[in-house]
């Protein structure tokens, strides 16, 4: 009786999805039996993008070239090469789109320095200000202004 | 007929913002009060047509009236009445329409609550805002309108986008919007005050409560936001890098810094020219923000609601505000010169290098943000830059910050020492070195990660309590009653972030994640839980149809919870979606995903298991509530009431 149940409902079921045909994220039959080499996949399958979706890396993906792209990423870790050489790869495939880490390399470089440069320079700025601030003088002229004068006795009169 | 009140509402809502941008203005110039104090009612009765005018849209989408064409766009009679409402702000006309109106809000509260301010700085702050207003009115009724008609009207709507059928689209973006729109505030004042030509401590009393708002506002929309992806889009992520998500939380830092910024201002009168630069930059990329996200320039998982063309013109909306705003800076600056004097070791150096960190963490995100971008256009190479980038150049400030934080927030005005500012935070790192230790103990054989970011956390934590402590002095804890709520508000925001920190660590180094197919009735391990498929059931919804999927948690034998992940179809898009199915615990969600059924008859199952997941949320929740006590201290409230004061006593003199 379930079994009929169940039956109707995956044929309604595959009815109703036939034209997106979403597959879920990575799915049980994509994962190596090998659990360094599966752990190794997963990491790589995040840092790279779904060249058809909006902004999703592979392993999140449920686009159908994601889930090709994860199970080729698998076969060239089982053939044995090195994690840079899977990204490689794929990269010249798909071209650097694919890759969610930049590399470092050509102007990308300004990318990867822009930050501890702009923490530096910021820092530089900041201490120059501090150091001046603890040299400054008080101010001497600390005298209200005529506008002000009136505003302080229309704050001591109520209004 | 509706809409046309709605649309007759904007425009006249328009013709008032034009007018209170130049008349109050031309009044602050010339000293003429009748002209200043117009700004007044014009600002209020801003307010009731945009009021009216979100009403009839609302209106128009409640009662499913097709023949406006964007409730025919983005709604369906099927669809519950909560979405109709909410999906009212899902679309791109609407989202503005609400923009504009929260505008209008807040123009319309610093009429209400800006009493004691000088005249022409009202005026003149009223004046600034309208012209904001201003600028999005025209961008609305010239290129979005949302109340145009369709000349032969269908029976039923296109319905909207049914990721965005759900509770969090109708918070999510209302408290975005209070926060990115919030920041016009902070923007109206700055530019007040550099055409006033003076900025001092009272300025800085006015502008800080606005500023506090705008960000507790934003701390709760980025919260929910993060919230609902988590457990809608069903990998049950928080936080993904993604251009959206990054604009909203570019803001977000800047308000924060803008936030301690002016505390300098108010006690100090240092930091002036830095602080009015921070306001004029955190609007900018409040409006940074809305082009990214209205423009679809850069792919992201949120387009749905862009259109190019348009964001033209929210890019020429920013570089006129923005620029006209750094002009009018560049030549007044030089006016403003700080008065307080102090040693680099100090509260108020402290508080400069929380601005230095947040400030240059804000411009790492906008430049990973914009480099593909820029890549592409300077040298047409087209590039991604997503979390492994942001995660290893943004984390090392956070870090920074999360060290030197309690010791910069104990620290005294003028002058400080080291070493003494560590002496009443001994017990705090005695606390924080216990919980390292134990994470180290519990994690034993995994990532440094989780130890260190929990001691980040633990750190933050402990060195708010210890500050609050410390504050008591001699007097003993019956004391801590009576501090300055912005003492408590401080406390809290501090600890929350620390909490965010903790959970953040920890769920990223301790899930627990299985993908495998389940048979019916056949139980498998997910870390110390047993889980069991018992059926999967087609169930009808209002407008999808669904496979859920009913399994049962049990430890030890002992049930823990019965989930029901589903697959579901809506059926007017045609889009499947896929729905988890959580059990919320203090110390870990369990967190169930139905995938495809197998050829053997089984169903693809993800089950992961979340520790400290709530924590995440439970800490921005806190971040804000810190916010909202602050916002409730004395010389806020004292300066609001003083002016109740002298209306109720009248033309009686004072004593």
């Amino acid at each position: 009786m379930r079994r009929a149940v169940l039956h109707a409902l995956a044929l309604a079921l595959a009815l109703a999805l036939s034209p997106a045909a979403p597959v879920m994220a990575v799915q049980p039959d994509e994962v190596l039996e090998d659990a360094g080499l599966e752990s190794r996949a997963r990491a790589l399958s995040q840092k790279l993008r779904c060249p058809v979706c909006a902004g999703e890396n592979i392993d999140e993906s449920n686009a159908p070239i994601s889930r090709d792209l994860r199970i080729y990423v698998r076969e060239r870790l089982v053939a044995g090469d090195s994690d840079t050489e899977v990204l490689d790869n794929v990269a010249d495939r798909f071209g650097e789109y694919v890759l969610f880490e930049p590399r470092a390399e050509g102007i990308n470089w300004l990318l990867w320095l822009s930050a501890p440069l702009m923490g530096m320079i910021a820092m530089i700025v900041a201490w120059r200000f501090l150091v001046g601030r603890a040299q400054a003088r008080p101010e001497e002229d600390a005298r209200l202004s005529e506008a002000e004068r009136r505003r302080l006795d229309e704050i001591m009169r109520g209004n | 007929m509706i809409a046309e009140f709605g649309h007759l509402a904007l425009i006249l809502a328009f013709m008032l913002s034009l007018f209170q941008m130049t008349v109050p203005m031309v009044g602050a110039a010339k000293g003429w009060h009748g002209w200043m104090d117009s700004a007044r009612p014009a600002a209020l009765a801003q307010l009731m047509l945009m009021l009216i005018s979100f009403g009839a849209l609302t209106v128009a989408f409640v009662t499913s009236d097709f023949s406006v064409k964007l409730v025919h766009d983005n709604s369906h009679t099927s669809k519950p009445l909560i979405y109709k409402i909410s999906g009212v702000w899902g679309n791109h006309e609407g989202s503005l329409l609400l923009w504009v109106l929260i505008l209008a809000l807040f123009g319309a509260a610093a009429a209400v609550f800006g009493n004691n301010l000088p005249p022409t700085l009202r005026a003149r702050v009223l004046a600034v805002q309208a012209s904001v207003t201003a600028a999005f009115y025209g961008f609305i009724i010239f290129t979005s309108n949302p109340f145009w008609r369709m000349g032969n009207p269908p029976f039923d709507g296109r319905d909207l986008n049914p990721l965005l059928q759900d509770p969090g689209l109708a918070f999510h973006p209302p408290f975005l919007y209070l926060g990115y729109v919030g920041l016009s505030m902070a923007f109206s004042f700055a530019v007040a005050a550099l055409i006033e030509g003076r900025v001092d401590a009272a300025w800085a009393r006015w502008v800080r409560p606005w500023t506090l708002a705008a960000w507790v506002f934003l701390t709760i929309g980025i919260a929910l936001g993060s919230w609902w992806a988590y457990y809608e889009l069903g990998w049950g992520g928080f936080w993904f890098w993604d251009p959206v998500e990054n604009a909203s939380f570019m803001p977000w830092l800047l308000a924060a810094a803008l936030l301690h910024s002016a505390i300098v201002v108010e006690k100090r009168e240092a930091l002036k020219s830095w602080t009015i630069l921070l306001a004029i930059m955190a609007f900018g990329f409040s409006l940074i923000g809305t082009f990214i996200v209205r423009s679809g320039l850069i792919t992201s998982v949120h387009s749905f609601a862009n259109d190019p063309e348009r964001g033209i013109v929210i890019l020429a909306i920013l570089v006129f505000f923005v620029g006209g705003a750094l002009t009018l800076y560049a030549v007044r600056a030089p006016v403003m010169t700080a008065k307080g004097v102090f040693a680099p070791v100090s509260r108020e150096g402290a508080l400069v290098l929380n601005n230095v960190l947040l400030a240059v963490s804000a411009f790492v995100v906008f430049v990973g943000t914009m480099w593909p971008l820029i890549a592409e256009m300077v040298w047409g190479r087209i590039l991604s830059v997503g979390p492994p980038f942001f995660n290893q150049a943004f984390t090392p400030f956070m870090v920074v910050l999360a060290l030197v934080l309690p010791l910069g927030s104990i620290m005294p005005w003028k002058r400080g020492s080291l070493g003494r500012s560590l002496r009443p935070l001994r017990g705090a790192l005695v606390l924080t070195a216990a919980v390292m230790a134990l994470v180290f103990a519990v994690s034993t054989g995994r990532s440094a990660l989780a130890v260190i970011g929990a001691g980040l956390g633990a750190w933050l934590v402990f060195g708010a309590i210890a500050e609050l402590v410390h504050r008591t002095g001699n007097s003993g804890l019956s004391r801590l009653t009576r501090l300055p709520r912005a003492d408590w508000g401080k406390a809290v925001s501090h600890a929350g972030l620390g909490i965010t920190f903790i959970a953040i660590a920890l769920i990223t180094a301790w899930q627990v994640e299985d993908i495998r197919v389940a048979q019916i009735d056949e139980p498998y391990p997910l870390g110390p839980y047993e889980i069991v498929l018992r059926s999967v059931d087609r169930v009808d919804g209002p407008n999808y149809i669904s496979a859920m999927g009913t399994l049962e948690v049990t430890r030890d034998g002992r049930p823990v919870a019965t989930l029901t992940p589903e697959k579901r179809v809506y059926t007017v898009q045609n889009m499947p979606t896929t729905e988890a199915s959580i059990d919320y615990g203090f110390f870990r969600d369990v967190y169930l995903v139905l995938g495809d059924q197998q050829p053997d008859g089984g169903w693809a199952v993800r089950g992961y298991i979340r520790p400290f997941a709530n924590w995440i949320w439970g800490g921005s929740i806190l971040m804000a509530l810190g916010g909202l006590i602050s916002l409730t201290d004395r010389r806020y409230r004292v300066a609001a009431g003083a002016a109740r004061d002298a209306r109720a006593r009248g033309a009686v003199p004072a004593e």
